[in-house]
């Protein structure tokens, strides 16, 4: 029988990759809806499309848990608001 | 009004790709963000300790020092091989029997095998027998890199430019090669001299190929591993232990994996951060121009 067990799965992570992956569907389905990617010139002159858009936002974010991680320690709530708060402006005007 | 027809069986043809980097990337890196969060002690039984790792890497001083002598490192080589590169690759001829005599010169280190490369300059500069370390000891400068910091970094250091500063020469001589000749003449007919030519002309062209030049040759150094550690094994005490010696020795020599694959994890975030940021910025320039 095929395991999997090697991979040590546990259900946090499993959620954490879930998510990703289901941002890759709407990006993919966004992309069939809306073709083109939707390109613009944002606040800090960068041309991006959407994909580069979701590339970013999830970049700074692990960097923003990182260095929340790094200075202020656990929780990481904190971390998460500011992303998710990056993420709505890196959407809206990047 | 043309009606485009699309055939969605096309991505049939980019599954093979997919699926060999699934299971040469995907699969592992998912496979380390797993461990990054859990303790093991073998036998495929895990615990979970949360962002435990994250923290304990985030906060070490070995880390922080491995991180410092690995962007030290980096930038050394980086400032080094990349002017040395276009100069070679300037001084390199254009046509004649020369062409294949330079780039054959130029290819041989990139076709060395990097263990055997660390060993032939462990070899190389041993104070004792090598060719090097008896010729800078001969000249009355006492070197011995395996007791030496300063010794070991610049052995470390000249290893990488040899064996590295061909592929920068090669991008370059590319680069070089594909400016069209009317270019040149323009120039000439403009009474522009040598610096001028490179400064206006070549370089402007060759921005291109010097980015991925760049590109590769920073994430190359930055994740170098088999040379340094056969050339000093990390040493002299801890003096060129990068951080993927440093990664190595706490995944395989202590067996701690959580914590290894934690800091595997920040390492390929920094890179791809790193990587990210020099390329849109570069891009962005060109665009702009």
């Amino acid at each position: 029988m095929f395991s999997l067990t090697w991979m040590a799965w546990t259900w946090p992570t499993a959620a954490f990759f879930i998510v990703i992956a289901l941002l890759i569907t709407t990006m993919i389905l966004l992309e069939r809806k809306y073709p083109g990617g939707s390109p613009r010139r944002g606040v800090f002159g960068l041309d991006t499309t959407r994909g580069d858009r979701l590339f970013i936002s999830l970049l700074s974010a692990a960097i923003i848990h990182l260095a929340w991680l790094g200075i202020i320690g656990t929780p990481l709530w904190g971390a998460l608001i500011i992303s998710l708060l990056f993420a709505a402006f890196v959407f809206k005007f990047v | 009004m043309i009606n485009r027809t699309h055939n969605e069986k096309a991505w049939l043809l980019v599954l093979p790709v997919v699926i060999l980097v699934a299971f040469n990337a995907v699969i592992p890196l998912m496979t380390v963000v797993n461990y990054s969060f859990q303790e093991t002690f073998g036998n495929n039984q895990f615990f979970w300790e949360g962002v435990k790792w994250y923290e304990q890497v985030l906060n070490s001083e070995r880390f922080h020092q491995a991180l410092g002598r690995q962007i030290f490192f980096t930038a050394t080589i980086l400032i080094i091989e990349i002017p040395l590169g276009i100069a070679i690759a300037l001084c390199m001829p254009k046509k004649g029997i020369g062409v294949s005599i330079c780039l054959v010169l130029m290819a041989l280190p990139l076709l060395i095998p990097w263990n055997v490369v660390g060993a032939m300059w462990n070899i190389f500069a041993l104070p004792d027998i090598g060719l090097l370390g008896r010729m800078i000891n001969g000249l009355g400068i006492d070197y011995n890199f395996t007791q030496q910091p300063i010794a070991a970094w610049l052995t470390v250091v000249l290893m990488d430019v040899w064996h590295w500063t061909s592929l920068v020469v090669l991008l370059c001589y590319a680069g070089l090669c594909a400016i069209p000749d009317a270019y040149y003449q323009a120039a000439r007919i403009d009474g522009a001299n040598r610096w001028q030519i490179f400064r206006f002309i070549q370089l402007p062209k060759l921005k291109r190929v010097l980015i991925i030049a760049v590109l590769l040759r920073f994430m190359d150094s930055f994740m170098i591993y088999t040379e340094p550690f056969v050339l000093t094994g990390g040493g002299p005490g801890n003096t060129t232990t990068f951080l993927s010696i440093d990664l190595a020795k706490i995944a395989l020599g202590q067996f701690d994996l959580g914590p290894a694959a934690a800091m595997s994890l920040i390492y390929f975030i920094m890179i791809l951060l790193f990587c990210w940021v020099f390329y849109t910025l570069m891009m962005r320039d060109e665009s702009e121009q």
